[in-house]
């Protein structure tokens, strides 16, 4: 793990991490949320780059032909055919390769997160105007506090009462839509204890930016202790 | 497209256009005129829209309430933002204002096709724009956002109906003048003026209503049916009674994602003629930007709506055929870029106020291009959508370029409209102020979105740590005001004081320069 790390940290080439992360994992959980980040730093310096690179020409350009005497003409010449071909075909073939080359990063990332891991611990959600009511396999019930193990994938199971809504953890870097009439799904991978934001991201009224709760990650056995202290069956007995 | 088609001389139209005359203007054909009734309300929109932008701006300065304690406000104040600065402002600034102006013009026609339609067209679209401002006067105004989304849209005690109607009347506008101007510019050109002889903005024009006419019916569909399902108790959108929220949602994107466009391909045009001119050149690669640019933006607008909906509960199957054509249409666009950049090389660029917003334009739309890429990945989106990051992205990529256009745009043509030259000093302040305006404010949201800040919040109690990059746009948007307050002044300097200039002050080669200034009715030494 240290080792993938740092190539991010490195920011540049990147392919090898994406071998050592498949060597090292086999079965394992991918972790999406660490996935998100490799590919945003890998985004990030493809659009620097071709960024970089036309705004340099461009202001190039700008300069070296600016106007330097009254009455001065373009000198342009017409681009012979082959020439006028040439200037489509390759950045078309450039920016083929370009897109071809996302495309694939991102199915890759996008199959991980849309394929939930088997054992994964499922919570159900239901989103109303204006909050969050959520419900645990045993039972258990709470208000926008969705409390889970660490390291265990959790699956989220996404109803709406009345309107679209949408699910949101910014850390987790996971969202999904909550739609009136369907069951949506999204999972995530806490890895270690804490409180992180959870957010509605789809305009739902008035109280659309209050419609926020938490995640809290805790460990196994604190989780288990509270999970059988609110499970209904052992309340009442 | 010679020299030789001027005729009429200035001083006969300045005695044909003399005094004003209320009814002259009412009862206007003329496309000139049609234009400039345009350009007004289509400003009127941007400003009362602006001034919303700044409400929005203030409000959010600090946590908690700032100018409003009351969400519906807000929410009302972005309801009318986003759907004036699109329908009201962007859309009929570039296919009303400068369509008309330029596209008989250009061609070398007396006037459109159907002038009378013409009319009914501009009209209606002011009919838009008042049902529109109505927002601020009822009792329950509209509070759905400028996408309107089922159920909230419908079951919301605001009054949806505004917004279907405002979106119809727009929507009636368009499609009138897509009828017109495609038949104008296959019927009306003038001899010899060939296809492959067309300015660059009358092929972007031609492009940019095709799509209007195919798709906005399709948007006039799914706001009826929006009105219908609140107010007649059908059940399109009801998911109790078997209809879904995703109809909707598809239906609107499958005409607002070509709207990007119907606003992108005519303002890019414009940034042609504008570099053209100033460079003195010819522009780069004419007819294959024409063929590979235009008609591959036209080619794939229709099949990549779903790109909005990628974690709106689509099948995965339409996820992955959007990401690849949302993907591929980065190459005609890429290549329009690659012309104007083009078009420099080996000019003569003069740094007039209009040159200045095209340069402008190459690098803010870069910054918008770029920052679209991410979103095209469905996995990268999966974070961004529905984050500062969208408004940070569609304002560079859209309001803020295409409004570089609009303005660079508007300086390009107001010698020609007013026979007045304006100020240069005044035009550039304006410009800077803009530019350097624009920059911080769309740059903290961009990166408030990356935090993780969903937009089309009221307030952000969960993420305190960004106040500080809030007030770093707001105070972003005062640099904006201000610019657009020294644009204003300059443009009412130019028509009133501004100093008397001949037919063709830029230089151009372009036929629409060659008569003279103020056209007179019936264009090309009509009667
Ligand atoms: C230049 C000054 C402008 C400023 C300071 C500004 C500011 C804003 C702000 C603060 C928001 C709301 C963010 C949120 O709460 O989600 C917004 C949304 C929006 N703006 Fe602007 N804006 C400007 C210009 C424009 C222009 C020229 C357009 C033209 C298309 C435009 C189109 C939109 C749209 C479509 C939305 C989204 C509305 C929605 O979420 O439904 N803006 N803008
Ligand atoms: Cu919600
Ligand atoms: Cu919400």
């Amino acid at each position: 793990m240290k080792i993938f790390k740092r190539l991010i940290a490195g920011g540049a080439l990147l392919l090898p991490a994406a071998v050592s992360e498949a060597a090292e994992g086999g079965a394992a959980v991918p972790d999406i949320t660490e996935g998100w980040h490799h590919l945003w730093q890998e985004l990030l310096l493809d659009i620097t780059i071709i960024g970089i690179i036309f705004a340099a020409v461009t202001l190039y350009l700008l300069i070296r032909y600016r106007r330097r005497k009254e009455g001065e003409e373009g000198k342009a010449s017409r681009l012979s055919p082959l020439a006028s071909l040439g200037w489509v075909l390759i950045p078309a073939f450039i920016f083929l390769a370009d897109d071809v080359f996302l495309a694939a990063k991102n199915f890759e990332l996008w199959n991980k997160m849309r394929e939930v891991p088997e054992g994964a611990y499922e919570v159900k959600v239901e989103a109303y105007m204006w909050g969050w009511d959520i419900t645990y396999p045993g039972g258990a019930t709470a208000t926008n506090e969705i409390r889970v193990p660490e390291g265990t994938p959790i699956k989220v199971s996404l109803t709406s009462r009345d309107v679209v809504h949408s699910f949101f953890i910014p850390d987790f870097k996971v969202k999904w839509d909550t739609v009136p009439g369907m069951e949506t799904y999204l999972w995530f991978y806490p890895k270690t204890a804490g409180e992180h934001v959870m957010t509605c991201a789809e305009f739902c009224g008035v109280l659309h930016s209050s419609m926020h709760g938490k995640v809290i990650v805790m460990p196994e056995a604190e989780f288990e202790n509270w999970i059988e202290e609110n499970t209904p069956r052992n309340k009442e007995a | 497209m010679s020299s030789t088609m001027v005729t009429g001389s200035v001083e006969t139209h300045h005695a044909a256009g003399s005094g004003f005359s209320l009814k002259e203007w009412v009862f206007t054909t003329d496309h000139k005129r049609v234009a400039v009734l345009y350009m007004v309300g289509a400003f009127a929109a941007f400003l009362v829209a602006g001034i919303m932008a700044i409400l929005m701006r203030t409000e959010l300065a600090s946590l908690g309430p700032t100018v409003t304690d009351n969400p519906s406000a807000y929410n009302t104040w972005l309801y009318f933002h986003g759907a004036a600065m699109i329908l009201g402002y962007q859309i009929p600034a570039l296919t009303g204002f400068f369509a008309n102006y330029y596209v008989p013009l250009m061609i070398g026609a007396k006037d459109v096709a159907f002038p009378r339609v013409n009319a009914l067209s501009v009209w209606l679209f002011w009919m838009g724009i008042v049902v529109a401002l109505l927002t601020f006067v009822i009792p329950d105004p509209p509070d759905i956002m400028w996408t309107g989304y089922p159920p909230y849209s419908i079951i919301t005690g605001g009054n949806t109906a505004f917004y279907t109607f405002t979106v119809l009347l727009m929507g009636f506008s368009s499609i009138a003048a897509g009828v017109n101007f495609i038949t104008t510019i296959i019927y009306m050109r003038a001899p010899g003026m060939t296809w492959s002889k067309l300015n660059i903005f009358i092929w972007c024009t031609l492009a940019a209503f095709i799509i209007q006419i195919i798709f906005v019916p399709v948007l006039g569909v799914a706001v009826t049916m929006l009105s219908l399902d609140k107010y007649l108790g059908t059940h399109f959108f009801n998911a109790a009674a078997g209809g879904s929220a995703l109809i909707y949602e598809n239906l609107f994107w499958f005409y607002s994602h070509p709207a990007v466009y119907v606003i992108f391909l005519p303002a890019v045009g414009l940034i042609y003629e504008i570099v053209a001119t100033f460079a003195r050149n010819r522009i780069f690669n004419h007819m294959k930007m024409v063929y590979y640019g235009i008609f591959g933006v036209l080619a794939l607008t229709g099949v990549v709506w779903a790109h909005h909906l990628y974690t709106a509960g689509i099948p995965n199957w339409m996820v992955l055929i959007h990401v690849f054509t949302t993907l591929m249409i980065s190459i005609p666009v890429g290549l329009l870029m690659i012309g104007l950049v083009g078009t420099l090389y080996k000019g003569s660029i003069q740094y007039a106020t209009p040159m200045l917003y095209a340069a402008g334009f190459l690098f803010l739309f870069l910054i918008g291009g770029l920052t679209g890429i991410p979103n095209a990945m469905s996995a990268i989106y999966m974070h961004l959508t529905d984050t500062y990051w969208m408004p940070g992205h569609f304002h560079y990529v859209m309001a803020v370029s295409m409004t570089t256009a609009i303005l660079g745009g508007t300086y390009y043509v107001l010698p020609k409209m007013t026979g007045r030259m304006y100020s240069e000093t005044l035009g550039k302040l304006g410009f800077f102020l803009f530019f350097i305006g624009v920059n911080i404010t769309f740059m903290f949201t961009l990166i408030m979105g990356v935090k993780g800040l969903p937009r089309r919040y009221y307030d952000y109690q969960q993420f305190p740590e960004l106040e500080w990059m809030q007030q770093w746009a707001t105070i972003g948007s005062y640099i904006i005001l201000l610019g657009a307050l020294v644009v204003l002044v300059s443009w009412l300097h130019c028509v009133f004081f501004g100093k008397k200039v001949g037919p063709n002050p830029w230089g151009s080669r372009s036929l629409e320069w060659t008569h003279a200034p103020r056209p007179p009715s019936g264009n090309f030494g009509g009667r």
